[in-house]
């Protein structure tokens, strides 16, 4: 099926978000979507999906237009989105997330289960998921896993054209290849694949046609072999960026953070590694590797079974200097209903009163400071609700937030997931600077090329151990694997 | 021009107007269909009627605010009003009404307590101790407690000006508290909790303590609701305070505040005690029965949270 926009226009109040967009997708194409943090990409996913209706312009499937009035309406042409933001209901078990709405019924009108889970194992053995088990609650799943039980659900009846919203952006290794496999045999059956994605390496070696949108247009349509991934950077960046990652001198000072021998039992085990002033060091492992909630325990919010290096409460790791950039900003990083302001602000509101309120014309000069110097846009931002930012502004907010704690040992869990390019190479500037500055920086990643790109040394986590420590320099993407999945020697 | 177009403040606004415009109508539709409602005894009951509400009330919000729900609060009217009545014969009367509102603050802290250590959900603890509560308000006494020292109805009945010093004193606690919410970093802490307690937990907040503090707040107000109720009727009774609580919640959804927690105004919320208090008020002067008045106050609390909905939709 061929899948048309022409001239598409959305606006949201009196802004206008999409300028004219024109845009053409043949079945059994993979076709990519990039571009830099709000330049429109989610809004035309919504387009899609039909969970907004375009403000003018039309939309034509197989040439005849169409217009979506509803989600419904995009499902019943075979049009299926999985949106970057997960929708499992984690209390239900992998069949219920997969066949809500649609269970085998007995004639007793009761749900035949044994044919729910049988059904529900087909549809994650056609996905090339079969490793899910069917009968496993959703919330006990890794996200990598829940996303692709996502991905499952969006395959089910007959499929047309399949949107993929930062589908890689919590899958590795096998997961991955699991993805791009799917991928392929769905083009190979005439689907089209509309792949939004910041990783250009994938868009590179998947796509078959790719356009690249900024500022609410499309400003360029190209094909893999016609662009290289630097000329795609600049085209969305709108400005040529040398090198990505900044360039690193390390010369570590004094320690800053020393866990020994540490333990949470059933997640990870002696784990014992030094942080120092003026450093950045990777961590790096796959999904369920423990590494995440390594850092979670010596930021206090979990306690530990045994060793040291820990802290009792966030407020203890906090008042010692530490902060936590968290993997899931909706979840752990963000007060969605509240302002950009009060975001920024919470984890110092203690430090900004005046007797016993809060310093109000203080707390708003800082928090603007904030906002300039971590260039959020809009700039004017301070008063809106969080959620009104784009995913990369979102996490410039969540850094905002630790920085203003002025922290001496700064934990980013995943910083760059979801986030666009330029504002990537942002972030790994700004923490090359906070380095500079004496801070100790673990950079948490499950992206191979960042993790030897943005720091000085690596330590790799495996089943919950650490399974070996790397200098940066030299060391390939492929040596870390090898550590990370335990075929190092 | 669809709400949605205006700027974010102008839209506020429009809001805001709208809902001061709906109590204006009822003002104005009551002063002139009845004959009794611009009277100054009319006025001066309003003034006091909207005492418990708005109290509890406030209460209320504080503890939505966190995401969760105080529905004991009727049961705390009634105990503190009659431990307080109980009191006035061995003790001087400020002291046992210093005792009243305590026990409102016990009753709110074992409520937090629950909820925030024990991990229990808020409906459940606090229906429980609705009915516990209201059981001890009977066990302390199965017949009303009418004290004859005259000094016992005068924080009830006393009037500063043309104003009820009771009222003033609801006035304050939503001054108060207002600051409370928006200027304090407790106040702030309690709201973000509702929006998100582990985004909350991760920025080294106490988010069990605020929760604890969210509900001493409503066993304060509920507790001081009770005794002034007492010394206004001049009569304690261990069943007074019946389905308050559902007054309250209802005078916070009106107001806009979200069951879910984290959204709601301490301004609309007493705008909805204003809109609550003017429909009792009204459909009492018009003589509706009063089965027939729970009735029409049911429907006019969904038109007006289904006309608030429209908006936000649009928003």
């Amino acid at each position: 099926m061929s899948l048309e926009l022409r001239g598409v226009r959305k606006s949201y109040g009196d802004v206008e978000v999409l300028h004219g967009v024109d845009l053409t997708g043949r079945d059994g194409e993979v076709l990519a979507v990039v571009g830099a943090n709000g330049a429109g990409k989610s809004t035309l996913i919504r387009i899609f999906a039909g969970a907004h209706e375009m403000s003018s312009g039309e939309m034509l499937i197989d040439g005849e237009p169409v217009r979506l009035r509803s989600p419904h309406d995009a499902h019943e042409r075979g049009i299926r989105t999985v949106y970057q933001e997960l929708s499992i209901v984690p209390g239900l078990s992998v069949t219920e997330n997969l066949l809500m709405g649609r269970f085998p019924k007995r004639r007793s009108g009761l749900i035949d289960w044994p044919a729910a889970h049988r059904k529900a194992k087909e549809l994650l053995d056609a996905a090339g998921f079969g490793a899910i088990e069917p009968r496993t609650v959703a919330g006990r799943l890794t996200v990598a896993r829940q996303q692709m039980v996502e991905i499952a659900k969006a395959l089910a009846g007959e499929v047309r054209v399949l949107v993929l919203d930062e589908p890689s952006a919590v899958l590795a290794g096998s997961d991955l290849d699991a993805l791009f496999d799917l991928i392929r045999r769905l083009k190979a059956r005439g689907v089209l694949v509309v792949y939004v994605s910041h990783r250009l390496a994938e868009v590179m070696e998947l796509a078959d046609s790719i356009v690249v949108i900024k500022d609410g247009v499309i400003i360029e349509t190209t094909e893999p072999a016609r662009t290289s991934e630097d000329e795609l950077i600049r085209l969305m960046a709108g400005r040529k960026l040398e090198q990505i990652y900044p360039e690193r001198r390390d010369s570590p000072g004094e320690a800053r953070l020393t866990v020994a021998g540490l333990s949470r039992r059933g997640e990870f085990s002696d784990v014992s590694f030094e942080l120092r002033s003026g450093e950045i060091v990777g961590l790096f492992g796959l999904v369920g590797s423990g590494r995440s909630e390594m850092a979670r325990c010596v930021f206090g919010a979990e306690p530990a079974s045994s060793g040291s290096g820990a802290f009792r409460s966030p407020a203890d790791a906090i008042s010692h200097g530490l902060a936590l950039v968290t993997e899931d900003r909706k979840r752990t990083g963000l007060v969605g209903g509240m302002t950009v302001l009060d975001n920024i602000a919470l984890a110092t509101m203690r430090a900004s009163t005046k007797g016993p309120l809060i310093d109000v014309p203080g707390r708003r000069e800082r928090v603007a400071g904030m906002i300039d110097r971590l260039s959020i846009q809009p700039a004017r931002c301070a008063t809106m609700p969080v959620a009104a930012l784009s995913g990369g502004n979102q996490q410039k907010a969540v850094l905002a937030k630790w920085l203003l704690a002025e922290p001496r040992v700064l934990i980013l869990d995943e910083p760059t997931r979801g986030v666009d390019m330029a504002t990537r190479v942002d972030i790994y500037r700004m923490i090359d600077a906070l380095a500079r500055e004496g801070l100790a920086v673990l950079l948490i990643s499950s992206d191979l090329t960042e993790v030897l790109g943005a720091t000085d040394r690596v330590l790799v986590m495996r089943e919950g151990r650490l399974a070996g420590e790397l200098r940066s320099e030299g060391t390939t993407e492929d040596e870390v694997l090898a550590h990370a999945i335990g075929v190092a020697a | 021009m669809s709400v949605n177009a205006l700027p974010k403040v102008s839209r506020d606004v429009l809001v805001t107007a709208a809902f001061v415009g709906l109590i204006v109508v009822m003002i104005a539709v009551a002063a002139i269909t009845t004959e009794n409602f611009l009277t100054q005894t009319n006025l001066t009951n309003l003034l006091k009627q909207m005492v418990t509400t708005g109290l509890l009330a406030y209460g209320m919000l504080v503890v939505i605010l966190t995401g969760g729900i105080d529905l004991s609060v009727g049961s705390v009217v009634a105990f503190s009003g009659i431990l307080t009545a109980g009191l006035v014969s061995s003790l001087p009367i400020p002291a046992a009404m210093a005792v009243g509102v305590v026990s409102g603050i016990g009753f709110g802290l074992v409520n937090g307590v629950l909820v925030a250590r024990f991990g229990l959900a808020p409906f459940v603890v606090t229906l429980a101790s609705l009915t516990t509560i209201r059981g001890l308000a009977f066990v302390y006494s199965e017949v009303p407690i009418a004290p004859e020292d005259p000094a016992f109805f005068s924080l009830g009945s006393a009037m500063a000006g043309p104003i009820p010093v009771s009222t003033v004193i609801m006035f304050a606690v939503f001054l108060v508290g207002g600051v409370f919410l928006t200027r304090t970093p407790a106040g702030r802490s309690i709201i973000a909790i509702g929006g998100n307690a582990e985004t909350v937990r991760l920025a080294g907040i106490n988010v069990r303590r605020h929760i604890v503090l969210a509900y001493t707040i409503s066993g304060l107000c509920a507790g001081l609701a009770g005794v002034i109720l007492a010394s206004r009727v001049g009569i304690a009774q261990p069943s007074v305070g019946v389905a308050f609580e559902l007054d309250a919640i209802a005078a916070c959804v009106i107001g806009g505040a979200s069951l879910a927690g984290g959204k709601g105004s301490v301004r609309a919320t007493f705008g909805g005690v204003l809109v609550l208090v003017l429909i009792n008020n009204l459909l009492n002067l018009y003589g509706v029965q009063s089965f027939w008045q729970q009735v029409l106050k049911g429907l006019i609390i969904i038109a007006v949270i289904l006309a608030q909905r429209t908006n936000r939709v649009r928003a």
